[in-house]
């Protein structure tokens, strides 16, 4: 039996040193498998062998990701294994796009096959889809057990460089690319199938699903910051004490705007942090470091521009679904277009 | 306008006018700096904030320093 040389990258969660109070580490190696690692081993038979194992606070990941980039690439290099796994990921924004980031620079810069999993939201999907294969997971750990035999056939697959089914037949995110298939029925005839299922409210697949266009066209600029009322506004969670509205820390069903008519400064115990994906202390120390309300005061008496909007949104963006997000946005945007704003500054922890 | 320690996220997401912000848990925050400091450097980020603002653009674009 042919042993498969891995080395596998994880974040400090998964990596067993913490939670988002050591989420500033930054990466370092071990030559045994952590956690996951031997849940790999283990499905796969002991075939894969973990060789090194790095692990990587998730804010260093995403602060400075070319250097963390550059020392993962050369420890690989030294390592030479026969396959990355990154992750799996999950629906965890900043670690998908460091798997998404550094499985894309093992493909393409060192030629060696990777393989990582996440929920298809992931901003590391659109990152990493197109040069690999990415397992497709709902947005929780607990199916890892369910996942790790995913990934490990599909990269079998990929070492031993067999055909490769379509993502729904193989459980991977699909990647845009299109492949020639050879059908029983022309084109014509499929076509005319679905529309008569259509017609009789039966249920068919497209062949060809209709691409969801987010792009938002850029707003034009302030014109005269003379005359702009301005607003700020945060995804950071800085809501008042106690979080009256019980924004959630994850997922957020809901944005919310509060007042801040009058106040110069969010105050230390006035104001904290609800959302549940960063370290809250140092916002919570001082709430003006996520919502800048402090330098906005001063700003606006320096005349900088007219006046500050007297209230502010915020929600939580923590493994939020985008479409909640979008939504959220568009209400946003059209309460504080309604009460005369006519320029934003959003903060995103 | 977005102030985001992680740029390329944002860009992803279809932001279009984005600065880079300091870290994750404090975009406009320095707390290793004294306080005036620290309100100096948040007033920098906005004043830089103002200018993406009043900017024309045609296409998404990171506001360097």
């Amino acid at each position: 039996m042919t042993k498969i040389r891995v080395v596998h990258y994880m974040n400090q969660f998964f990596g067993q040193i913490g939670g988002e109070d050591k989420a500033g580490i930054p990466p370092f190696a071990t030559n045994d498998p952590v956690g996951i690692g031997n849940v790999f081993q283990l499905a796969s038979n002991n075939r894969y062998v973990i060789v090194k194992t790095i692990i990587c606070g998730d804010n260093y990941a995403a602060e400075n990701l070319e250097e963390v980039k550059a020392k993962v690439l050369e420890w690989i290099k030294e390592e030479n294994p026969d396959l990355f796994i990154a992750g799996p990921a999950f629906a965890a924004g900043r670690y998908g796009t460091s798997c998404g980031t550094l499985c894309q620079a093992v493909i393409t810069e060192l030629g060696i096959p990777a393989i990582s999993a996440m929920h298809p939201v992931n901003p590391g999907v659109d990152i990493a889809k197109k040069d690999m294969f990415i397992v497709e997971t709902g947005d929780s750990a607990r199916e890892i057990s369910s996942v790790v035999p995913k990934m490990i056939r599909l990269a079998d697959k990929v070492l031993n460089k067999e055909p490769i089914g379509g993502p729904e037949e193989e459980g991977y995110i699909p990647r845009g690319i299109r492949i020639n298939v050879r059908k029983a029925k022309r084109g014509s005839r499929r076509a005319v199938d679905m529309l008569v299922k259509k017609m009789n409210n039966e249920s068919f697949t497209t062949e060809l699903p209709m691409p969801v266009f987010d792009t938002v066209p850029p707003a034009p600029p302030v014109s005269d910051m003379s005359d702009a009322i301005i607003a700020i506004g945060t995804e950071g969670g800085i809501v008042p004490r106690g979080n009256p509205d019980r924004i959630e820390a994850h997922n957020a069903s809901k944005w919310c705007h509060y007042s801040i008519e009058g106040i110069e400064s969010l105050k230390k115990g006035d104001y904290e942090v609800a959302h549940g994906g960063y370290d809250p202390v140092p916002a919570n120390e001082n709430p003006n470091r996520v919502l800048p309300l402090d330098a906005a005061r001063v700003l606006e008496k320096e005349k900088a521009f007219a006046r500050l909007h007297n209230e502010y949104p915020v929600t939580v963006g923590n493994v939020t679904a985008v479409k909640s997000a979008e939504r959220y946005g568009k209400e946003m945007g059209e309460m504080l277009m309604s009460q005369g704003v006519q320029g934003v500054i959003l903060t995103s922890t | 306008m977005l102030i985001t320690a992680i740029p390329s996220v944002a860009f992803t997401v279809g932001a279009n006018r984005i600065i880079r912000g300091v870290a994750i848990p404090y975009p406009v925050g320095a707390p290793s700096e004294e306080p005036a400091e620290e309100l100096y450097i948040r007033k920098c980020l906005l004043e830089r904030a103002l200018k993406a603002l009043a900017t024309p653009i045609s296409e998404q674009t990171i506001f360097e320093e």
